[in-house]
């Protein structure tokens, strides 16, 4: 097997909060986060919002604010990364599609923009063929990020990621507001570049395209991952999953039935001990509240004790 | 359709002006109309053995007898005829004083106005890029305790420091006493504008940097600046990119908009420093029961106000492609 | 920051309300007799029986600053009061509903903003014959713009809500949901809108005293002060102008601060800086 361009170990990110601005404590949003990532690959991360799928991307990309703390390790193709090579890295070696226009710069043409800082006759070139890739007319350049269209926007979005020509791209909720064509033709575009050789992070809380996409799916609950398996797996349905709530969310799909999962995801202020799950889990035995490992089971990996 | 679009905002804004300005005069002449200082005691006030006959004469040739409803349509015509009448301070016709000030206080105001404005941007940036930091914080704190200096008194300071106790700048006046007009050097002119440009500039620039500073950290915090990082771009190309280029024109703006302050700072600085413009020439106008003056020049500035909100607007429409490209908000 | 800051924050706006309180009561109870004149001791330096010296007259300049401040901050007091209460009729008139009502508001926001408040505080204490009347009438027609801003987003913020809907649906009047459910919320916003007024009214009222349209020259006001020290800079006397403008650039900044604290402790989503 090749070497993963990403790993990321036991990463927790936390921040200093000021209740009602005057208390303070810390909310941890991500708990003991591991994942990997192959070139050829794409790792989708699904979950509901809220559940601190954004900032995994940012802590990847040391882009979290003054007031996280970050700990675990993110390595890139074998190397530790500290913030220092995260910055160096930033724009050449791992590419962000962030969710929506407003992380275009409102005073400045598309085309400038997607070209970035510095604007050669080849990465013009470059740019015109992927805008006529993914249907975007020659004027977009001339246009201003608030005469986009929704679906606009994110390909505009995800050609910046294009140009990049990075190996590590960590796409952030890039099908929303697309219709499905469109949605299909974006993925396609990653699909591709994963086929080049390039490793691909597709965060998304629409775990039905992930399954049709994805190679791998990661479900993410409360800040963490409970189960990492084969994309296969969610396709062939319930008994092929290992995590009680990968099983609920299955259910939750309106092709399987629509079932929706009692309760609540919980806030991070208010996490439960052990698993995160265990206040919504029909499973629940008092061993759930101790620390729960990732294990191996049936070649998938999952956070659960009851798993079989 | 652009364009039909754009006259009908440059129809209302017009409107708008012009119903100001109507109201504007109507409470100004009201205003002085209700003073009870007596314009015509004031007039022959140094004079002794004035007759009744002769005050009586006087206030006739004023019109002073006249219904105010009457006397307000007699003034407002000859005003809209480019006839704002005769100072009684100066003997001279309103319009001819009020074009020779405004030159000299222009050129006070036009040099606190870039001063403050540049100088308050650039340290407004300084705190925004060192946001929560020692530097910031204390710029900031000095920045507070400047909003809270009265110009006038700050202009007494100056003046005791840098002219009486250093002797770097003259006392006063815009030229050296005794030298005629005509001879004034422009090096002489520029050495007696500094204090009082500096009095001037005091308040506005320390308001320039704080939104300056504010406006800059919400840049730094937005999406876009994120993306930007993400992108590679380093701090400096952040700030030059995407900083200067979001915060640049709020920052014209609210200069031009700042036109109301600038002036009315400009009656203390001129009075301080015995500086002979319009500010001057209001207050002794209101000083010495100079109505017709006082009323020229109050159009005078609430005109000037009005060209500096329209200068701001104007370019807003320039230069902000959400109302350039016809995106009616 | 950290647990008690606002307990920190509480104790300083405290100190600086008491800070203003002794002032104003001490300009208040100095006897007249510390401000006679006494030729024996003109132009005297400060020294530790004068702090701030004397003037021409050889009044205690310690004495006269005090009653100066004390004047400012009741004239600060009584105009903001004013300007505040027009602020809050004109910003809640503003947001009734009525839509001429609103554009009307708009326009005499423009009116005043368009004449420069020095040239508009000329105006009116002209129109008043000088004096401490024009004072106050100027200063709280020139101050309540902002305010009334604020006072009109918020309330048409607090209208848009449901439970204003759920009440007129109950057949309660506009009278009567504008005194029961919107002024209450405004409580707030006008303190703190009253207190930030003040510096602004404060040194607008000594501004217009120095220029000679304010107070008169036998009241002890700062701005007097001031202007009676332009003839004595020359000579060199600094004293004259120096402690007094001090004093009232610390007045202006300590109510300044007090309404900043104010705020963060009202909104304390404000807090995190």
């Amino acid at each position: 097997m090749k070497e993963a361009i990403l790993l990321v170990k036991d990463l927790s990110v936390s921040f200093h909060m000021y209740d009602g601005g005057l208390e303070q404590y810390d909310l941890k949003v991500i708990s003991n986060l591991t994942l990997d990532v192959r070139p050829g690959e794409i790792v989708a991360i699904a979950g509901s919002s809220g559940s601190g799928k954004s900032l995994f991307a940012h802590a990847v990309m040391g882009l979290l604010p003054e007031n996280a703390v970050m700990t675990g390790k993110v390595f890139y193709k074998g190397k530790v990364l500290s913030q220092k090579d995260k910055e160096a890295l930033r724009g050449t070696e791992m590419a962000l599609v962030p969710q929506s226009v407003s992380y275009l710069d409102p005073l400045m043409t598309i085309g400038a923009q997607v070209r970035g800082t510095k604007p050669n006759r080849q990465i013009i070139k470059a740019q015109k063929e992927i805008f006529k890739r993914l249907h975007l007319k020659e004027e977009t350049e001339k246009l201003y990020p608030f005469q986009l269209s929704g679906g606009m926007a994110r390909r505009v979005l995800v050609a910046t990621a294009v140009l990049s020509g990075a190996q590590l791209i960590i796409a952030d909720e890039p099908t929303p507001g697309l219709d499905l064509e469109m949605a299909l033709e974006a993925l396609q575009v990653f699909r591709e570049l994963a086929d080049a050789g390039k490793a691909v992070v597709l965060i998304t809380h629409d775990i039905d395209l992930a399954f049709h996409i994805a190679d791998r799916i990661s479900v993410f609950y409360a800040g963490t991952t409970v189960e990492t398996a084969k994309a296969a797996d969610f396709l062939k349905g319930k008994e092929t999953l290992r995590h009680p709530y990968s099983k609920a969310l299955w259910e939750a799909l309106p092709q399987n039935g629509f079932k929706p999962i009692p309760g609540f995801q919980p806030y991070a202020k208010y996490l439960p001990k052990g698993c995160l799950f265990s206040p919504r889990c029909p499973l629940k035995t008092k061993e759930c509240e101790n620390e729960i490992p990732m294990t191996e089971v049936r070649g998938g990996y999952v956070r659960c004790i009851h798993a079989d | 359709m652009k364009k039909k679009y754009y006259l009908k905002c440059t129809g209302k804004y017009l409107f708008r002006m012009i119903t100001l300005l109507i109201a504007v005069s109507v409470i100004s002449f009201v205003l002085v109309s209700l003073s009870p200082v007596d314009p015509v005691q004031q007039y022959v006030g140094a004079v002794p053995n004035v007759s009744v006959e002769q005050r009586a004469k006087i206030a006739e040739y004023w019109g002073l007898n006249d219904p105010p409803v009457e006397r307000f349509f007699a003034w407002a015509g000859s005003v809209l005829h480019g006839d704002f009448g005769v100072s009684l301070l100066y003997r001279r016709p309103v319009l001819d004083i009020i074009v020779e000030k405004f030159g000299a206080s222009l050129a006070l105001m036009m040099t606190a106005w870039i001063f403050s404005g540049v100088l308050g941007f650039a340290i407004g940036c300084v705190m925004g890029l060192f946001n929560g930091r020692w530097l910031d914080k204390i710029l900031k704190k000095v920045c507070f305790v400047m909003c809270s200096i009265p110009t006038f008194w700050i202009g007494i300071v100056f003046l005791m420091v840098f002219s009486v106790m250093l002797g770097w700048f003259p006392f006063g006046m815009s030229v050296p006493k005794g030298v005629p007009a005509d001879e004034v050097t422009i090096l002489q002119r520029i050495h007696h504008l500094v204090l009082p440009a500096l009095t001037l500039s005091f308040l506005s620039f320390a308001n320039v940097a704080l939104h300056t500073r504010e406006k800059l950290v919400d840049v730094l915090e937005s999406d876009y600046v994120l993306f930007a990082k993400a992108r590679g771009e380093s701090k400096w190309s952040v700030l030059k990119r995407h900083g200067l280029r979001n915060i640049l024109l709020p920052a014209v703006t609210m200069q031009f908009g700042s036109f109301s302050e600038l002036f009315g700072g400009s009656v203390l600085a001129e009075n301080i420093f015995s500086y002979p413009g319009l500010g001057a020439a209001v207050s002794a106008a209101g000083m010495y029961s100079d109505v017709p003056l006082l009323l020229g020049i109050t159009l005078f500035s609430t005109l000037f106000v009005f060209v500096g909100n329209m200068l701001a607007n104007i370019i807003y429409g320039i230069v902000d492609p959400q109302i350039r490209e016809g995106c009616i908000k | 920051m950290n647990l008690n800051r606002r307990t920190k924050m509480i104790v300083f706006v405290g100190v600086i309300f008491a800070v203003l309180a002794a002032v104003y009561l001490a300009g208040l109870f100095i006897s007249d007799d510390f401000i006679a004149a006494d030729f024996s001791q003109k132009g005297l330096k400060p020294s530790w029986e004068h702090p701030f010296g004397t003037d021409m007259l050889g009044r205690d300049m310690l004495a006269r600053t005090m009653k100066g401040l004390s004047v400012s901050i009741i004239v600060g007091t009584v105009a903001s009061t004013v300007s505040a209460v027009i602020a809050l009729i004109v910003g809640v008139a503003a947001a009734s509903g009525v839509s001429w009502l609103d554009h009307f508001v708009n326009w005499m926001i423009d009116l005043v903003m368009g004449i420069p408040h020095t040239v508009l505080l000329i105006l009116i204490s002209f129109a008043c014959g000088k004096g401490l009347k024009g004072v106050l009438i100027g200063v709280a027609i020139t101050h309540w713009t902002g305010l009334a801003r604020i006072i009109r987003s918020e309330v048409l913020q607090i209208r848009s809500q449901q439970y204003i809907e759920v009440s007129r649906k109950l057949g309660h009047s506009s009278r009567w949901i504008t005194v029961h459910h919107i002024l209450p919320h405004m409580v707030p916003q006008f303190l703190i809108g009253l207190i930030l007024m003040f510096p602004h009214a404060i040194m607008h009222e000594s501004s217009l005293t120095f220029l000679g349209f304010g107070l008169p020259p036998e009241q002890p006001a700062i701005g007097i002060i001031l202007s009676e020290s332009m003839q004595y800079l020359s000579a060199g006397m600094w004293w004259l102008a120096f402690f007094p403008g001090l004093m009232l650039v610390i007045i202006v900044l300590l109510f300044d601060r007090l309404g900043e604290n104010l705020k963060k402790i009202m909104d304390p989503y404000s807090a995190h800086e």
